[in-house]
């Protein structure tokens, strides 16, 4: 009896110690879900980011079609991993659109700096009454910048085929 | 005689190299301009080190690209900087860039000359800095700095160097003449190589259709006493020379998948390289002309010729006799791997071992109508040179499982185009297997871009919020500070009153 009653504390003390040591941080299924989604950090899902939308689906307060920027694509890898019927996306959050970068014209810039405080990735560089440029590696073509601008001196413009970006076209499919 | 492995796989394709074989490498005139696309192999923005209106001299840097696989690009010969143009380039897919545009003044006046040295005083270390200066690529096709090839790299050990002479795409023939002609500063490009490895062991693979370049290069190893580089006849069978596809001809190692040469301690370098590495070591000069080789049905004087880097394709087709009849296809590269050109506008590149001007004897248009469906008849895999299953990548591509096609090996297609040619369905296998790839290196920037975004906008996150706890602390700060300033005001006239 009192052979049982140390192994169980034993054992007790190796669970004890394995739930500290190996203590899970955050929600697992969280960061997989955040992974599939594009990280615009555009908030047409209706969440403050990515990461709260994530959030919500892992608890069940959001849909998965409500990201615009992920697309069609996006929704069916989010049923996938869910093990939920892929859907179309929910056209009241938006609708798909290609990639665009913001471009700031620069000689119409007041150098207000509304549009630095909206980005969600210091993609904008600036300094209050200095003009701003925008760093178009870093852009992830959000939109957000463009409503606070007071002189609507942002466009969102298409990202230029370069050789960099350049894709090898698929061959046309002859269906039989 | 020599052992030859299998090799498994490729194809007995019709050579067609006779067309220009025959006649010696003479030097091409130089153009009224030299053009030079800014991107380099990876398509990254070359930095351009000359102002337009400058007068560079023949050997002079002109621009450079920085990062570990950075390499330099040296004026061609001297005249005046123009203003960069933006203009198509030599790429597949027919894009334009911005070009560095040389007006040459026809005096081609040496810029500084590099003191040609004794080799065997060098170090390894020395060697590769020089080859680095050289601006020296690899010259078999695909750009990669042969300095960073060459550095000695202590946690992969290097034993055999292998020279790729090896010319198995169809029509080519550069090599072959400059094996022909210049053994024996090849001899002397290997045995600087060999210093800057530290090894002893060299073998050259020479492609069974070429008994005069063996012939030559076999002699010049008896004259110069250099024993130890070896010659291995392979058989001429497309393609034999694709680099791991020679390597495991002649050593029997295989290449790792997703890996490199590197790892089974081996080295490989195209002639042409060799021959470079010569010029820049014992002759002192830099990487301004390679050996190109105008050929086709679609060309009056097939032959090869020095070409200045950056001579466009239109001089270059005009010394050559003009064209012959009407062209079907311009292509850069060979028949199997090279990529159509759309005008002959572009300027020759330091991988162009070849101009085929090919005319509707030599490429079929390829219509659709022809296309038939997959009958899975396996051929495509017999054919592969790599042991992959053609038609199953090909099943994913077309099902748009870019993933999948990942996990049946597409990264190891070399893009050969035997699965092509033999096809009796006439897909064009390898345009699926490039668009896939394209698809997945797409996904893969966007999977970085996205990590990059995340990071950013948690960095926000976390600034904002340390930034509002800043904030509180300095209001709360100063509301006690003024706390204290009016506790002490009524007790502060009280004492004066004291005083008085």
């Amino acid at each position: 009896m009192l052979w049982i009653c140390l192994l169980f504390a034993f054992l007790g003390v190796i669970l004890g110690y394995a739930a500290f040591r190996f203590k899970v941080e955050g929600d697992p299924l969280v960061v997989e879900i955040e992974a599939l989604l594009p990280q615009t950090q555009c908030g047409q899902c209706g969440f403050p980011g990515c990461k709260p939308y994530a959030e919500a689906i892992a608890q069940g307060n959001a849909d998965i079609n409500q990201c615009p920027p992920g697309g069609e694509v996006g929704v069916k890898a989010l049923a996938d991993l869910l093990g939920l019927d892929a859907k179309p996306l929910d056209e009241s959050f938006g609708i798909e659109k290609e990639k665009k970068v913001a471009v700031i014209v620069e000689v119409d810039c007041i150098g207000c700096t509304l549009c630095i405080q909206a980005c969600p990735v210091d993609a904008i560089l600036g300094a209050a009454k200095y003009m701003h440029t925008v760093i178009a590696s870093e852009c992830t073509g959000c939109d957000l910048c463009v409503e606070p601008c007071p002189v609507d001196c942002i466009v969102m413009t298409a990202i230029n085929p370069s050789v960099l970006n350049w894709q090898w076209p698929e061959p046309i499919q002859n269906r039989h | 005689m020599f052992k030859r492995w299998n090799l498994k796989g490729g194809l007995d394709l019709e050579g067609h190299k006779d067309l220009s074989r025959q006649y010696s490498i003479i030097n091409a005139a130089i153009p009224d301009q030299l053009i030079y696309p800014l991107v380099d192999r990876s398509g990254n923005a070359m930095t351009v080190l000359v102002k337009t209106g400058d007068r560079v001299l023949k050997g002079q840097v002109i621009a450079g690209s920085k990062g570990v696989q950075g390499t330099l690009l040296h004026a061609a010969s001297s005249g005046l900087v123009k203003e960069n143009e933006w203009r198509m380039i030599a790429h597949p897919s027919g894009l334009k860039s911005w070009c560095l545009i040389i007006a040459t003044d026809g005096l081609d006046e040496p810029g500084p000359v590099y003191e040609p040295v004794d080799y065997t005083q060098l170090s390894a270390a020395d060697i590769c800095e020089k080859v680095h200066q050289a601006g020296i690529v690899g010259l078999g096709g695909a750009s990669f700095p042969t300095a960073v090839k060459i550095t000695p790299n202590n946690v992969r050990a290097v034993d055999t160097l292998i020279i790729n002479g090896a010319e198995c795409e169809p029509y080519i023939t550069c090599d072959d003449r400059l094996m022909q002609q210049y053994p024996s500063e090849i001899l002397l490009g290997i045995q600087v190589l060999l210093r800057a490895l530290a090894i002893e062991s060299c073998v050259i693979g020479i492609e069974e259709d070429m008994p005069e370049a063996i012939e030559a290069i076999q002699q010049a190893i008896e004259c110069s006493g250099f024993k130890q580089i070896q010659v291995k006849v392979v058989p001429a069978v497309y393609p034999v020379g694709g680099e791991r596809q020679l390597i495991y001809l002649l050593t029997g190692r295989e290449t790792p998948s997703q890996g490199l040469p590197v790892d089974v301690g081996v080295v490989c370098q195209n002639v042409g390289t060799v021959m470079a590495v010569y010029q820049a070591i014992v002759k002192g000069q830099v990487l301004i002309e390679r050996v190109v080789t105008v050929t086709g049905l679609g060309i009056k004087k097939p032959q090869n010729r020095w070409v200045r880097i950056g001579t466009p394709i239109k001089d270059l087709v005009s010394q050559c006799g003009g064209y012959n009849g009407p062209i079907e296809r311009l292509i850069m590269g060979g028949l199997m791997m090279g990529f159509s050109l759309p005008d002959d506008g572009v300027g020759i590149t330091k991988a162009t071992n070849c101009i085929l001007v090919a005319t509707s004897k030599e490429v079929t248009k390829s219509s659709e109508a022809e296309i038939q469906p997959c009958i899975r008849c396996g051929e495509c895999a017999s054919a592969c040179p790599v042991n992959l299953l053609p038609q199953q990548i090909y099943w994913h591509s077309q099902g748009g499982a870019h993933q999948k096609c990942q996990s049946f090996g597409l990264f190891d297609c070399i893009e050969c185009g035997c699965c092509d040619v033999v096809c009796p369905s006439h897909i064009p296998l390898v345009q699926y297997f490039r668009a896939s790839k394209s698809k997945l290196f797409l996904k893969r920037r966007e999977d970085e871009a996205a990590t990059l975004a995340k990071q950013r906008f948690e960095n926000r996150d976390t600034r904002k919020v340390q930034e509002k706890v800043e904030r509180e602390q300095r209001i709360r700060l100063k509301k006690l500070a003024l706390v204290k300033l009016q506790k002490g005001r009524p007790s502060a006239p009280a004492k004066m009153q004291d005083k008085s």
